[in-house]
C-alpha cells in the first residue's frame, strides 16, 4: 500500500469517528449549542479544552520554530503553558461563579454598560479572527501535504471541511468530539517522537531523551546538536541570541493572551462547580503538558536528523548529492513536500550536491568560498512542515506517517471549529440578540450564528493565502490582541471594586486599538502584504516586535482603566455587591442565560 | 456583619495565596528561564545548563504544581470559611 492510501485511511477513519460522535450528540437547543449543558466532568472538560487549545500552532508549527531557532523560541513553551496559571488563579473560578455563558456577558454586567459589552464583543471578534487566520495557515499545510496538492488548494479544501464541521457540531458535538480528537492528536504527536528518541538516544521518553546522550556519538544530544549547527555557521541551539526584553514581553504576551482568549475561558463556564473550575484548569494543563514537554525534544531531534540527512558524512565531509535526493527512498519526503511549494532546493554551484549552511554568516562565507559553494542550496524550508515531515525524515513506518497526518488535521480542525463557535456566539448571542434585535427567535439566532461562521472562515481563508507569518506566529498576534483587550478588563472586574464602566471601556479600547495599530504597522493593514511601514527585524519601538506588543497593550489597558476610573464616579452599590458575590463560591448554582 | 468580615478574611487569604503562587510562576519562567539563566549556567543538565531546562520543561512542571496546589488550598480555605458550595 502506498503512503497516500495509508494517509487516506488514517484521516478517513479519524474523521468518521469525529462525525459519528457529532451526530450522536447533535446540538438541540441554543443553550446546548453554546455550552453543552453543564454535565461535563473536569477531566473530560480538561481533555476537550486541551484539544480545543492545542491547535495547528502547537501541533504543526511550534516544534518547527523551536527546531530552527533553539533556546530563543522557548518563549512559546513557557508562554502557552504559563497562561493557565493566570487563568486558574485569576479568572476561571470567579467567572464560573458569575454563571453566564459568555465572557462579554460578564463584562457587560460587571461594568453595567451595554457599551462595555459591545466593546468586549468587538475585541473577541478581532482576536478570534486573527487566530483563525493562523489556523487556516496550518490547515493549508496539512491538507496540501495529505492530498499531495499545492498549499493554496489544500487551504480551500480545508476551509470547506472546517466550515461543515463547525456548523454541524455545535459545542456539545464538539466537546465529546474533542475528547476523541485529543486522543488522536496526542498519539500522533508522541508516537513518532518515541520512535525518534529511541533511534537517537535509546530513551523511550522524548522529554528525557532530549537531555540524554546521543547514541551514535556518545555525547549529550544537545552538545552534539550545538556542535554541528555551529560548524555550519548557524547559531548554537542552546544559546541565547535574541533580544532579552523582546523575549520577556513575548512570553508575557502569550501568557496573558492565553488567559484572555474567549474560546478557552468559555470552557470553564461548562463545569458543574466553582471548585471544578479550579481543578479543570489543572487537568487541561496536564493534557497540554504531555505535548509541550515532548515538543522541544521533537524540535531538537528533527534539527539533528535534517542536518545529518544533508551531511551524511558529517559537516566536514561531502554534502548529499542531487541524485540521492531524487532517487533514494530515505529522501522521498523531499519530493512529496516540494509539491506543496513549502520546500525547495537548488544546486547553485552546479556540483551535483546540495550544501545546506548559513550563508548569512561572515565566517562561514570564507569556508564556503574556499569550497566553491555559492550560497545555501536548501532554498526553502517552511517551518510549518517540520512536524508533519518529521516521521518521513526519520524513516518511520508508513502507519506512523498516516497517524501524524490525522493528528495534524485534528489539531487544526478542532481549534478552528472552537473559534468559529466563539465568533458566531459573539455575533449572534451578544451582538444581535444582546444588543440589536433582542426579540430574535431561537431559530434566527442559530441561523445568524452560522452566517457569522461562514463570513469568518471566508475572511480567514482569504488572508490565509498570504499569511502574516508561520502558523504559530500569526496565532501569537491573536494572543497579543486578547492580552491587550480582554484579560485586563476581566481581571480588574474581579479584583477591583473601584474600576467603573468608563474606565473599563476606555481601557479596552486603548489596549485593543494601540496593539492593533502596532501590529498593522508591522504586518500590513488588515494583514494585506506590502502595506506595512516597519518590519519586526527593525521595529518602531526599540526591540519590541509586533508579536510581543500585547504585553505593552495590556499595561496601557490597566493604566487607562485605573486613571479614568479614579477621575469618574465609583460603581453603584449593587455592582460592588456583585463583585463580592463572585469572590465566594457559595451559591454558584447553574448558570443562567441573561440578556 | 460577621459574615462580611469572614468574607474579607477569606478574600485576603486568597489574595496572599495568589501572590505567593505568582511570584513562583514568574521566578521559574522569566527568572530561571530567561533573566537569571546566566546565574544558573554553572549547573549543567544533559549537555546544556539548568536555565535551558527551566525554559523548555522545568517551568511547565512548576506551573502544573502551582495550579493543583492552588485548587487544593482554596478548596480547603472554602471549607474553613464556610463558603463552599
Amino acid at each position: 500500500m502506498d503512503q497516500f492510501t495509508v494517509n487516506l485511511l488514517f484521516v478517513g477513519a479519524s474523521f468518521a469517528l469525529y462525525i459519528g460522535i457529532a451526530i450522536w450528540a447533535r446540538a438541540g437547543s441554543t443553550s446546548e449549542f453554546y455550552a453543552a449543558g453543564r454535565g461535563v466532568h473536569p477531566v473530560t472538560n480538561g481533555m476537550a479544552t486541551a484539544a480545543d487549545w492545542m491547535s495547528a500552532a502547537s501541533f504543526i508549527s511550534m516544534a518547527g520554530l523551536i527546531a530552527f531557532t533553539g533556546y530563543d523560541n522557548s518563549t512559546y513553551l513557557m508562554g502557552w503553558t504559563g497562561g493557565y496559571v493566570l487563568l486558574a488563579l485569576l479568572l476561571a473560578p470567579y467567572l464560573r461563579k458569575f454563571g453566564k455563558f459568555t465572557v462579554s456577558e460578564f463584562i457587560g454586567d460587571r461594568f453595567y454598560s451595554p457599551t462595555a459589552r459591545l466593546v468586549a464583543v468587538i475585541c473577541l471578534i478581532v482576536a478570534s479572527t486573527t487566530y483563525v487566520i493562523g489556523q487556516m495557515t496550518g490547515v493549508g499545510v496539512a491538507f496540501g501535504r495529505f492530498l499531495e496538492v499545492s498549499n493554496d488548494t489544500g487551504l480551500f479544501i480545508g476551509a470547506g471541511v472546517v466550515f461543515a464541521y463547525a456548523v454541524f457540531g455545535g459545542m456539545k458535538g464538539v466537546t465529546y468530539t474533542q475528547v476523541a480528537q485529543y486522543c488522536v492528536l496526542i498519539m500522533a504527536y508522541t508516537i513518532p517522537a518515541v520512535f525518534i528518541s529511541l533511534q537517537l538516544t535509546g530513551n523511550p521518553i522524548p522529554a528525557l531523551g532530549l537531555f540524554g546522550d546521543h547514541v551514535a556519538s556518545g555525547e549529550p544530544l544537545l552538545a552534539k546538536l550545538d556542535q554541528i549547527v555551529r560548524e555550519l555557521g548557524f547559531n548554537e541551539y542552546t544559546a541565547h541570541h535574541s533580544d532579552t526584553l523582546n523575549m520577556v514581553l513575548f512570553t508575557l504576551s502569550l501568557m496573558i493572551g492565553t488567559a484572555g482568549l474567549p474560546h478557552v475561558i468559555m470552557r470553564f463556564f461548562t463545569v458543574p462547580k466553582v471548585s471544578d473550575a479550579r481543578w479543570s484548569a489543572g487537568w487541561t494543563l496536564i493534557f497540554i503538558a504531555l505535548l509541550y514537554l515532548t515538543a522541544p525534544a521533537v524540535g531538537a531531534m528533527a534539527r539533528l536528523n535534517i542536518t545529518e540527512q544533508f551531511w551524511p558524512n558529517g559537516t566536514s565531509g561531502e554534502a548529499v548529492s542531487v541524485e540521492t535526493i531524487e532517487n533514494d527512498e530515505a529522501y522521498a519526503w523531499m519530493g512529496t513536500w516540494q509539491k506543496t511549494g513549502l520546500l525547495g532546493w537548488e544546486d547553485k554551484n552546479g556540483d551535483g550536491k546540495i550544501q545546506y549552511y548559513n550563508d548569512a554568516n561572515a565566517a562561514m562565507q570564507e569556508k564556503a568560498t574556499a569550497n566553491g559553494w555559492e550560497g545555501n542550496e536548501l532554498t526553502n524550508f517552511n517551518r510549518d512542515i517540520l512536524v508533519l515531515a518529521n516521521p518521513e525524515i526519520a524513516n518511520l513506518p508508513s502507519w506512523v506517517i498516516g497517524l501524524v497526518a490525522a493528528g495534524g488535521l485534528a489539531a487544526a480542525l478542532s481549534t478552528a471549529a472552537g473559534l468559529l463557535l466563539a465568533i458566531s456566539s459573539a455575533v449572534s448571542h451578544d451582538l444581535l440578540k444582546g444588543q440589536l434585535t433582542p426579540n430574535m427567535s431561537e431559530k434566527s439566532e442559530l441561523m445568524s450564528a452560522r452566517i457569522a461562521m461562514a463570513v469568518a472562515i471566508a475572511v480567514a481563508t482569504y488572508l490565509g493565502l498570504n499569511p502574516p507569518g508561520f502558523a504559530a506566529q500569526t496565532v501569537a498576534l491573536a494572543f497579543g490582541l486578547a492580552a491587550a483587550s480582554i484579560f485586563p478588563a476581566l481581571m480588574m472586574g474581579i479584583f477591583s471594586k473601584r474600576i467603573n464602566n468608563k474606565g473599563a471601556v476606555a481601557g479596552m479600547l486603548v489596549g485593543l486599538l494601540v496593539t492593533l495599530l502596532y501590529i498593522f504597522l508591522h504586518k500590513g493593514w488588515f494583514f494585506i502584504p506590502g502595506t506595512n511601514s516597519f518590519t519586526d527585524a527593525d521595529p518602531l519601538l526599540g526591540t519590541i516586535q509586533s508579536t510581543s506588543f500585547g504585553a505593552v497593550g495590556a499595561v496601557l489597558n490597566f493604566a487607562t482603566a485605573i486613571i479614568v476610573s479614579k477621575m469618574t464616579a465609583a460603581p453603584p452599590k449593587e455592582i460592588q455587591d456583585l463583585v463580592e458575590s463572585v469572590r465566594v463560591p457559595r451559591g454558584a448554582g447553574a448558570a443562567v442565560e441573561g440578556h | 456583619m460577621s459574615e462580611n468580615s469572614d468574607n474579607n478574611s477569606y478574600w485576603s487569604a486568597n489574595i496572599r495565596t495568589i501572590q505567593i503562587c505568582l511570584v513562583i510562576w514568574a521566578l521559574v519562567s522569566f527568572g530561571f528561564g530567561i533573566l537569571l539563566r546566566p546565574l544558573l549556567s554553572g549547573i549543567s543538565v544533559g549537555g546544556t545548563d539548568l536555565g535551558f531546562w527551566f525554559a523548555q520543561q522545568g517551568s511547565i512542571l512548576v506551573f502544573l504544581a502551582l495550579i493543583f496546589f492552588y485548587a487544593w488550598r482554596m478548596n480547603k480555605l472554602d471549607a474553613e470559611h464556610g463558603v463552599e458550595e
